[in-house]
């Protein structure tokens, strides 16, 4: 029994003995071969410009396999070329919907080579900022879901709440997508007069709008149909495609860098829990999302109370240019571990990123969880998943 | 109505006027008003104000609506059978106009007195999955293709809950005359009770229930839109149409939502009548004149309300794969039905 054989799960592995037979079967009988449905590079259920390449027999997908590159923007060769306060610009635009979490471990890695940390004042900011960049993720994440099964009501809430997250990350930092407001040794400004109390408010708001989503989509019992046993990812198959973030806690692993790692963010100055699934179905990968956004709110609330007073930049030079050395620093963003591997030489910019995004390796995971399932599972398994195309393609 | 008007009209020119009166004075509005409703009320539910620039309130987003679609080049995809592709949406509309032909709106008011109202209108009702298999397959699309066989699946499989279900209201109304069922239904009564005459979503309730969500689905709505399914199939069987034919397609929707919860309220709610106790009528022809014109207000108000609850469920649930949608129809809502009739039968007999 080989490898793949035995990680298939039971129901996947008839299905698709079931649809290799069929196929032959009417090769034979009827001469009708199977269907070969290219789902993208502009559809829907891509939000972007994924292509999935899916060979059908009627509605069962036999083998599907998803082809990006549509959207390739070459971010690591552009950071080549830009001094590193330029390149916060540039990765902002990966997870465009979490953007200032792309900021983050960029400039951590960057004040590692320099040996530069930040004041525990823009510690605390940052990680609140980074906090709810996650909940402006994936808050349209649980709206877009039930727009995928098609319930269209759930993201019109989703992008109302959204827009108050936005609000505020746009009273803090100037930009509602791209704040490009992390630097070098801390923050680009202090928080403005009246942003805390504003902040508490609207994660009260949030709370509501995941009681809300639980309601509205979790209690049903059509989503549930749908995505109960649907797209089972078990423990060890997650880890060698190399998921993170959500999909790999929904598949049972104990595994947050937030709280594995110790990094000069404020994290570990909260109570907060980090929610697993033992299922690895597509239930659960929501499910797990769904406790994180709450956390996420717990998580901003308890740091508001707690911001240090202090400076919020620490004594970098003017001109920064990064000693000669390696660095590497992941963080626990809203799709996964998304992390930075820099070079120096020395120079004002870096010689060399590497840029490893959540998406990427989550989406690897596609060919093997879509073989067997029907078509309009192909649609929630992706959704699922959460890919972002721009965190795919960088 | 003709001898009202005091006016010598031929057969063929009375017909011809009800169908033209069907089509102006019924479906236009009906069309109209259940989709500036249908989006008002949805955009409210989604904590939204839906159309506002077009007319006072948005009232005439429709027609701006539809200025926009006539404007639009009418394409056909080079592969696709041509002929076919273009009669699509016209079989589908004429499945929507055929079958108002058979609904009362009032005790003279109908266009046809058709003794097998019900069976026609049945029979009717499915030449659409004609239009939508016609659609898909001419098309030369695959996704195309996927929603229009994903629809005549669906809608076969849904067309017999639907028989099963009207059968409990044909055994207890003694008649397949859609008029005499809501004669039946107003001049009933519920163990001598006669102030709410009989209608039959109190007695057929469980009838009611199925017929209601094999409506949803003959319509292709959310829960069961698997052949639209915009999220994976693009709009499936629509996915190729533009500009008019699209539109006709889209007001096909609307409109056929609109002429089946005027069918469903003929059915279970009584359709043009109030409770003939409350005036002391007993039969059809000792109905007052007055009917004519208060009925179709009646068959209006009851109309939006099954509408308001077939958009409800729309909008409020996701929707099933297809596998689920054919396991819901045959091992629930068909034995359901058939227990149905057969404890209506029983009624019918003992009591």
């Amino acid at each position: 029994m080989s490898l793949t054989d035995r990680l298939l799960g039971d129901r996947q592995r008839l299905a698709y003995i079931a649809s290799q037979a069929a196929d032959s079967r009417l090769n034979v009988e009827l001469e009708t071969e199977g269907m070969t449905l290219n789902i993208g590079p502009q559809h829907p259920a891509t939000h972007g410009t994924l292509r999935i390449i899916a060979r059908l027999d009627g509605e069962q997908v036999v083998w599907a396999e998803p082809s990006c590159g549509y959207m390739h923007r070459g971010y690591e060769k552009l950071a080549e070329v830009r001094t590193y306060p330029q390149v916060t610009s540039l990765v902002n635009r990966i997870d465009w919907l979490g953007s200032f979490a792309n900021e983050v471990p960029f400039i951590l890695a960057a004040e590692k080579l320099m040996g530069v940390e930040a004041p525990a004042r823009s510690q605390h900011i940052r990680t609140i900022l980074f906090e709810l960049s996650r909940i402006a993720n994936v808050s349209l994440f649980l709206g877009d879901l039930g727009v995928q099964m098609g319930a269209i009501t759930p993201v019109f809430f989703a992008f109302r709440d959204r827009e108050y997250v936005l609000n505020l990350i746009e009273g803090a930092t100037g930009g509602r997508f791209h704040p490009n407001f992390d630097r070098i040794g801390g923050l680009k400004d202090d928080l403005p007069k009246g942003w805390i109390a504003e902040t508490k408010a609207v994660m009260k708001k949030l709370r509501k709008f995941c009681d809300q989503i639980d309601d509205l989509l979790f209690g049903n019992e059509i989503f549930q149909a749908r995505m109960r046993g649907i797209g089972v990812i078990p423990r060890d198959v997650a880890l060698q495609y190399g998921l993170s973030g959500a999909n790999l806690r929904a598949s049972g692993v104990d595994w947050d860098l937030r709280r594995d790692q110790s990094l000069p963010m404020a994290w570990n100055k909260a109570d907060w829990k980090v929610w697993t699934h033992p299922d690895g179905d597509s239930y659960a990968r929501c499910w797990v999302r769904l406790q994180e956004t709450r956390e996420s709110t717990k998580i901003v609330d308890q740091l508001l109370d707690t911001i240090p007073s202090g400076p919020i930049m620490a004594k970098v030079p003017k001109i920064i240019k990064v000693p000669e050395g390696e660095a590497w620093v992941s963080t626990e963003n809203p799709l996964g571990e998304m992390g930075y591997y820099v070079v120096s030489r020395g120079e004002l910019g870096p010689f060399r990123v590497k840029i490893r995004s959540a998406s990427f390796n989550n989406m690897s995971v596609a060919p093997w969880a879509l073989r067997g399932v029907y078509v309009p599972d192909i649609v929630t398994i992706l959704a699922s998943l959460y890919f972002i195309l721009g965190d795919i393609d960088r | 109505m003709m001898q009202v008007l005091a006016l010598e009209v031929p057969y063929w020119g009375q017909s011809l006027l009800r169908v033209l009166g069907g089509i102006v004075a019924v479906l236009l509005p009906a069309g109209t008003i259940v989709y500036v409703f249908l989006f008002k009320m949805m955009s409210f539910m989604q904590s939204r104000l839906g159309p506002m620039e077009a007319g006072p309130y948005g009232s005439l987003q429709l027609v701006a609506e539809v200025g926009k679609w006539l404007q639009k080049e009418d394409i056909v995809p080079e592969r696709a059978d041509p002929r076919i592709f273009k009669m699509a949406p016209i079989v589908v509309l004429a499945s929507t106009f055929l079958l108002v032909a058979v609904v009362p709106f009032g005790p003279d008011a109908w266009f046809t007195n058709f003794e097998a109202g019900v069976f026609y209108a049945l029979a009717v009702s499915s030449l659409s999955v004609l239009g939508i298999l016609m659609a898909g397959w001419a098309s030369a699309n695959k996704y195309s293709l996927l929603g229009g066989l994903r629809a005549a699946g669906q809608l076969i499989a849904y067309e017999l809950p639907m028989v099963l279900a009207v059968i409990g209201v044909i055994i207890q109304a003694e008649t397949m005359n859609l008029q005499q069922i809501v004669v039946a239904q107003n001049a009933g009564e519920i163990f001598g009770f006669s102030g709410l005459g009989n209608p039959y979503l109190i007695t057929q309730l469980v009838g009611f229930v199925i017929f209601m969500i094999a409506v949803q689905a003959e319509l292709t709505q959310a829960p069961f839109d698997m052949p639209i399914a915009e999220s994976e199939l693009v709009s499936g069987y629509m996915t190729e149409y533009s500009g008019f034919r699209f539109l006709m397609f889209f007001i096909g929707e609307f409109a056929t939502a609109g002429v089946f919860a005027l069918i469903t309220s003929v059915l279970f709610l009584g359709g043009w009548g109030v409770p003939f106790a409350w005036f002391g009528w007993t039969d059809v022809d000792s109905v007052s004149n007055w009917m004519n014109i208060v009925g179709p207000i009646i068959m209006f108000t009851k109309m939006m309300l099954i509408v308001f609850i077939i958009m409800w469920v729309r909008f409020s649930s996701p929707r099933f794969r297809e596998d689920q949608l054919q396991r819901f129809a045959w091992k629930v809502l068909i034995p359901v039905s058939l227990g149905n009739i057969a404890i209506t039968s029983i009624f019918k007999v003992v009591m």
